[in-house]
């Protein structure tokens, strides 16, 4: 019972966090979208963006039911340790200062002027352009917010924790940014990335090892202790590497 | 044709940004998957290969790339 309770509780808790990550990257450009070429093209891309991961999800969804679990595990497994310890990588890079933070005012600048350029030589077909790079923002942030949903819920029956919890950092920044009206640039992002990095892979080497056949010691408790460790070792990393500009970054 | 490619391009990198991170940690899954078929009464020895191996390949890993 509490080893379930820590399984969804982490499972939402890494979803949302994970989904205000990509739901702020999306935003940026949506709204770069919105200041070039008003809300109409950015919000039916994003629309359109949203339907087609819903399709997404509604196909996937019944055929992972299909894969035998012991598969379903280790595949999944393995691509939670290649997508969270990617995401913890570039975490350590940026707190130590080796690789710049990521910058939303910056992005926002740089799509903002990509449109106006391509106003300035398609302007007959604009809307189109617009709403497309929308509906692209969308699409691929949101596929990472789908594979972290289906990744952490797949055969341990966590789907709706998990989905709670990536709608409810969707809503969150949406109507953040309907108040707001420019990028989020407050956003934690990197302390966000490094917390998710670590969830995703403690729950990687789990679901790995569960398909490898090793029953774990405190069976779902023992993700708790993965993420502790994970989490030791990356800030050692960061003490260890960190140079003399990290703190001006920071 | 263009979005197609950077959505296909984005999808693949949504696993693999470093190529030698993700070549790590296939290999010792690998390793971690023979020790389970060859010494398959200790499973707790898989465990340990694959989550000692993840933590060095992470630790490893950074501190090459800022030598890089």
């Amino acid at each position: 019972m509490l080893g379930s309770l820590a399984h969804a509780g982490s499972a939402m808790t890494a979803a949302f966090l994970a989904s205000i990550v990509e739901a702020v990257e999306a935003l940026t450009i949506v709204l770069a979208v919105a200041t070039v070429r008003g809300w109409r093209p950015a919000g039916l891309g994003a629309f359109a963006g949203l339907m087609l991961l819903i399709l997404i999800v509604a196909g996937l969804g019944p055929l992972l039911d299909l894969v035998p679990l012991y598969f379903l595990q280790l595949a999944i497994g393995i691509l939670l340790l290649l997508f969270g310890m990617r995401w913890l990588r570039k975490a350590i890079l940026r707190s130590a200062g080796v690789i710049p933070l990521h910058d939303e005012a910056t992005i926002f600048a740089t799509e903002t002027a990509e449109l106006r350029e391509q106003v300035r030589r398609h302007e007959a077909r604009l809307d189109w352009l617009a709403g497309l790079a929308s509906f692209k923002a969308v699409v691929l942030e949101g596929l990472e917010v789908v594979f972290i949903v289906i990744a952490l819920s797949a055969g341990h029956g966590s789907l709706i924790p998990a989905s709670a919890g990536a709608l409810a950092a969707c809503l969150l920044i949406a109507c953040i940014a309907l108040v707001v009206h420019r990028p989020l640039t407050r956003v934690p992002e990197n302390t966000l990335k490094f917390a998710v990095g670590i969830m995703l892979s403690a729950f990687g080497i789990f679901w790995t090892g569960e398909g490898l056949g090793v029953s774990w010691p405190g069976a779902d408790i023992a993700i708790v202790v993965f993420a502790a460790l994970f989490l030791a070792v990356a800030l050692a990393a960061v003490a260890l590497l960190r140079r003399p500009s990290a703190e001006a970054l920071q | 044709m263009n979005s197609l490619g950077a959505v296909l391009r984005e999808l693949a990198g949504l696993f693999i940004e470093d190529g030698s991170l993700a070549l790590e940690i296939v290999a010792v899954v690998a390793l971690a998957g023979l020790s389970a078929t060859l010494i398959s009464d200790a499973p707790l020895i898989t465990g340990g290969i694959l989550l000692f191996g993840c933590l060095g390949v992470l630790f490893a890993n950074v501190a090459l790339a800022v030598r890089r």
